[in-house]
């Protein structure tokens, strides 16, 4: 990238430049007219000067004056007309008021392109700096923060767009107006005219002078607070630490310290700043206090005549304006090129990958090659470790490799070097005879696949996480409307012209046959297959489950589940499974569901029936009121809140116990105490109406089966039901939308899979009830060959930043999967599976092998234990980042040696 | 059976029968009821262990697997406590226990009973004068038999 930021304006935006510098010299025309034209007013349609003569004179003459090349000779194209004064001075008012307006024009055109154009550059800088991220070499992410880099692209290049339109137009405009403004007040007197420049010409050289410390202290500006957003990153980064080392006040220590640093920067750039004004507005005073003086004593003595001197002061008017702005763009311009030297400097790291190996393939990505020949290959990161020491071997495509050895005998590096992931510092890699690190990303990203240790998910579903790695190039448009294809094209056009590239993230980019599947329908069985390669696709279908769909968008999936509840529920008839589960019946109170779902009856969708709040809700209030149980519900919350506290009372508030059982928080519960005092056992009647409907939140809260307080019997449970269907009978129109009643014969689109097809709660305190229940609805979704969509159901969980809403094994497992769904003729797992139970390694292992070697594809398994390496055709041992043995294991057997250790030790 | 039924029968328990009341009501709230079907097992000789036991109602059997095969070495009912070892020294379960007939327990998870005891170290020392009680027992039948051998 240029390393001026003028070059780097110039080179991309030149014809908008250009243009609208000929807007810029064109508006000065009109702009020197609506400065001439008050003059003339003065002097000859108010004073009256050009009528002393005649009554009239001729207005709008056309004269072409050819005396530079016919002496004398004036052409006259047209004499004009005849004007009285007052005539002229209408007619010229009107010149004067047109002028202004043309001017008014040109500006907001120039405006409007300026800003077009600075906002188009200004993309193209963001993509730019985005599209170099994307080229850096692996490890110079070991040295950059990411908050930094995003803070880099998003907030310190963002004045740059202000200036860019700006660069060239301002000064030429300012600098045209000016001029014009000098060149005027020098025709009306010379030395009024010397006077001007010579102050303007103090004024440019000391002011920016003056700001010199300023532009100094905003880039310290700029560093800090680029620092401190990596600081805030590390933070939410290792919230962890911070809390398990209690280090908190540490981490305040350091936050403190920084924001104390750059409020001196701020507040030092105040003082600089209001230093730098003061003297900006003494010297532009100094001006007309000058034009006051000489040009009042020229009138006075009458050198010059009135009008010219309003002329020349009108003139001035105009002319701090521009001069204050141009040193304005001036400070601008210093500043905006060193926040630009400093964000393009740390976007320049050395051996960036060439553009063009990460080109668009034009079609499907050519397989690999047959051979990959390592020379010499050496890495080092500081030229004295090295961590891989001239590793020379040559390794067939489709080999089934395991490499072995201890845990820093380099084996993890070769790995990293063979998806290219470390940069050998020396040595070669040749793919059939050609430079490996030449070959385009995409035929790497199709034919190859790496896992490492740990899995980086996007905070996405599973399946984008999963068939992430088939997205290299756009396999299908998408599908728009004819006005919303007009619309995506007249997008992409606008792209190109700010060097974005025109690629549409709505496309489909999904590579179906890399995955071995013919197009999205039948994909499923595919990632199916993967998932269950990966032992993921238990933990999938489990998702699935408590995953839930839109019935108005899935109308037939939701006829299929809701056969599978009639199929479930014929199937809990079964006296083996009596007792485990208790059904939704409208007309009977389950004893498994809380007060509140009991009367609900339903599932909330909104917010005003969910969680406590439907204890605060007017519509259920009024209910409660009119069926006549409010009071006892608050009676129930009394008793409730009399024995929390008396079980939680001597309890420390942060145990663990408050926060899994009780109805009260710690926090609440001395105030409870106080209320349970006051009352000293007087009943509900003397609790005071601002405490009840609080207490009205714990019976709701309260489940039969569960809590086991004995608070709901038969009496009690018949008046909850008539609350039930009081509730529903009446339930107003605003309401509706909040609640999905549950009804048998109705898919529940807010309720889960689960949720669905049981139609019931699953019975407190069965053994195994909750295994047992599983296994059956796994079963009878198995017969109505329901699985696989609940599988697909699943894969729209989303898996959260980082993928922290699955476990470590879920991610690792779901980045093997990927890997392994584009079927890669070159797969490293690069000690991949380590972090599993050794039973589950090894089936794994098998998994990906039978896959590979039924296609024939390359399996590289970088060894977390030896024992691993044992069904693999060769095995390299590596010691000290060599090769220490290299061979078939029966080979390797044969002459003993670290191998033989290794394969012991084991 | 409600919360407070569970607490009598919890004071007819042993190791917790020192224990007051109101502590034994917040441990049998903190506790999951679970029911057993005949045949159902409890918990599985040599799996960790993770919670205790107290029989509310019901029998179960106390297997222990030998060389030829599993031998009902006891039997538990109401009121029995059982578990306990395998949570307080974290050794594997040492015995296999399937209920007989349907069966009623109140399951006391490991963290519970740890929150319980770190909460209210009166209940460790009543815990630990019936442990203490228990070794005395369990030498003074030790003694007895080296004297019945030696004799």
């Amino acid at each position: 990238m240029q390393r001026n930021l003028f070059t780097y304006i110039w080179r991309y935006s030149r014809p908008e430049q250009v243009l609208i510098l000929g807007l810029v010299v064109l508006a000065q025309v009109f702009y020197f007219l609506s400065l001439t034209v008050p003059k003339d007013i003065v002097n000859n349609g108010i004073q009256g000067n050009a009528f002393k003569n005649h009554q009239t004179i001729p207005f709008l003459v056309w004269e072409l004056d050819l005396s530079a090349i016919l002496p004398g000779k004036v052409l006259r194209i047209f004499d004009g007309f005849q004007v009285d004064q007052l005539g002229y001075l209408v007619t010229m008012s009107f010149v004067f008021l047109g002028a202004v307006i043309i001017n008014s024009q040109f500006k907001k055109t120039i405006n409007t392109q300026k800003g077009r154009m600075g906002e188009r550059m200004l993309r193209r800088l963001r993509y730019e700096l985005y599209d170099r991220i994307l080229r850096f070499p692996p490890a110079h992410f070991r040295k950059v923060k990411q908050a930094e880099l995003a803070t880099m692209i998003k907030d310190e290049v963002e004045p740059l767009g202000g200036f860019i339109g700006d660069a060239f137009v301002q000064p030429m405009f300012l600098g045209g107006q000016a001029l014009t403004a000098i060149i005027f007040i020098m025709l009306q007197n010379w030395l009024l005219g010397i006077i001007v420049v010579a102050l303007l010409g103090v004024q440019m050289v000391i002011i920016p002078r003056l700001r010199r410390p300023v532009l100094i202290l905003g880039r310290e500006r700029q560093i800090t607070a680029r620092q401190l957003a990596g600081r805030i990153a590390e933070t939410a980064d290792g919230v962890h630490e911070i809390h398990i080392h209690g280090a908190a006040n540490y981490e305040r220590a350091d936050i403190a310290d920084r924001l104390g640093k750059i409020y001196k920067i701020r507040f030092d750039l105040y003082q600089k700043k209001f230093v730098a004004k003061f003297w900006n507005n003494i010297l532009s005073q100094a001006t007309p206090f000058a034009i006051y003086l000489v040009g009042g004593y020229f009138a006075i003595t009458g050198h010059m005549n009135v009008g010219a001197v309003v002329g020349v002061l009108l003139a001035y008017k105009d002319l701090p304006g521009p001069i204050k702005e141009l040193i304005d763009w001036d400070q601008q311009r210093q500043d905006v090129q060193i926040k630009y030297e400093q964000v393009i400097d740390q976007f320049q790291p050395e051996g960036m990958m060439p553009q063009e190996l990460q080109a668009l393939p034009e079609g499907p990505p050519p397989p690999l090659g047959k051979e990959l020949a390592l020379a010499g290959v050496t890495v080092s990161e500081d030229g004295r470790v090295k961590q891989l020491d001239g590793v020379s071997m040559v390794l067939p495509t489709d080999t089934k490799m395991a490499v072995i050895g201890g845990s820093s005998s380099g084996k993890e590096v070769l790995g990293q070097v063979l998806a290219r992931l470390t940069l050998p510092s020396s040595g070669s890699i040749k793919l059939d005879g050609n430079d490996f690190f030449q070959l385009p990303e995409y035929v790497l990203g199709a034919r190859t696949a790496y896992v490492g240790q740990e899995t980086y998910l996007f905070p996405q579903s599973v399946r984008d996480n999963l068939l992430f790695g088939l997205k290299i190039r756009p396999i299908a448009p998408a599908n728009y409307d004819e006005a919303l294809k007009a619309e995506r094209e007249a997008f992409w056009e606008e792209s190109v012209r700010a060097g974005n590239p025109p690629f549409d993230p709505h496309a489909d980019w999904i590579d179906y046959e890399l995955a071995g599947a013919s197009g999205p329908a039948d994909l499923l069985p595919r990632i199916v297959e993967v998932l269950k390669q990966v032992e993921l696709d238990e933990d999938i279908y489990g998702l699935g489950l408590r995953g839930s769909i839109d019935a108005a968008l899935r109308p037939d999936l939701a006829e299929r589940f809701l056969k599978a509840r009639h199929e479930l529920h014929g199937r809990l008839k079964d006296p083996s499974y009596a007792g485990l589960i208790e059904t939704f019946n409208a007309d009977a109170y389950n004893r498994n569901l809380s007060v509140a779902e009991n009367i609900l009856f339903g599932t909330p969708l909104g917010k005003e029936l969910s969680g406590d709040s439907i204890a605060f809700d007017p519509y259920m209030q009024s209910v409660l009121k009119a069926t006549g149980i409010e009071l006892d519900l608050q009676r129930m919350g009394l008793t409730i809140a009399e024995t929390m506290v008396e079980l939680f009372s001597g309890l420390s508030p942060d145990n663990p116990l408050f926060e899994q059982y009780s109805f009260i928080s710690a926090d609440e519960l001395p105030n409870v105490r106080l209320l349970l005092q006051r009352l000293g056992g007087k009943g509900i009647d003397a609790v005071p109406e601002a405490d009840r409907p609080r207490l009205m939140t714990l019976p709701f809260r309260y489940i039969e089966a569960r809590h086991r307080l004995g608070l709901v019997d038969a009496a009690m449970e018949e008046r909850l039901l008539t609350a039930r269907h009081a509730f529903a009978q009446g339930l107003p129109a605003p309401l509706r939308g909040a609640v999905e009643f549950y009804d048998f014969e109705r898919y529940n689109s807010a309720a889960t899979l689960q949720d669905n097809i049981l139609f019931g709660r699953l019975v407190y305190g069965q053994a195994q009830g909750e295994q047992r229940i599983g296994t059956l609805i796994s079963d009878v979704l198995n017969g109505l060959g329901l699985r696989n969509s609940v599988v697909e159901v699943g894969l729209d969980y989303n898996v959260g930043v980082g993928g922290k809403r699955l476990t470590a094994s879920q991610r690792q497992k779901l980045g093997i999967a990927r890997a392994l769904i584009k079927r890669p003729q070159f797969l490293i797992v690069n000690e991949a599976v380590a972090s599993f139970d050794g039973r589950t390694q090894d089936r794994i292992r098998d998994n990906i092998l039978t896959a590979a070697r039924k296609d024939g594809r390359g399996v590289v398994w970088i060894a977390n234990r030896p024992s691993q390496a044992e069904p693999f055709e060769q095995i390299v041992v590596m010691q000290g980042g060599r090769v220490v043995a290299h061979g078939a294991p029966s080979e390797l057997a044969a002459k003993g040696g670290l191998y033989a250790e290794l394969m012991a030790a084991a | 059976m409600n919360l407070n039924e569970e607490v009598e029968l919890l004071k007819g328990v042993p190791i917790l029968s020192k224990i007051e009341p109101a502590k034994l009501k917040l441990l049998a709230f903190t506790s999951e009821r679970v029911n057993y079907a005949e045949g159902q097992e409890l918990c599985h000789q040599g799996d960790p262990g993770d919670a205790m036991y107290v029989i509310l109602g019901g029998v179960a059997d106390v297997l222990i697997d030998t060389p030829t095969g599993q031998i009902r070495v006891a039997e538990m009912k109401k009121n029995d406590f059982l578990g306990e070892i395998a949570i307080l020294c974290d050794v594997p379960r040492t015995a296999t226990i399937k209920a007989r007939e349907p069966l009623n327990t109140l399951k006391i998870s490991k963290d519970t009973f740890y929150r319980m005891v770190g909460e209210f170290p009166q209940m460790a020392i009543e815990i630990m004068r019936e442990l203490a009680h228990r070794v005395e027992d369990t030498n003074k039948k030790l003694r007895e038999a080296t004297a019945t051998k030696a004799a």
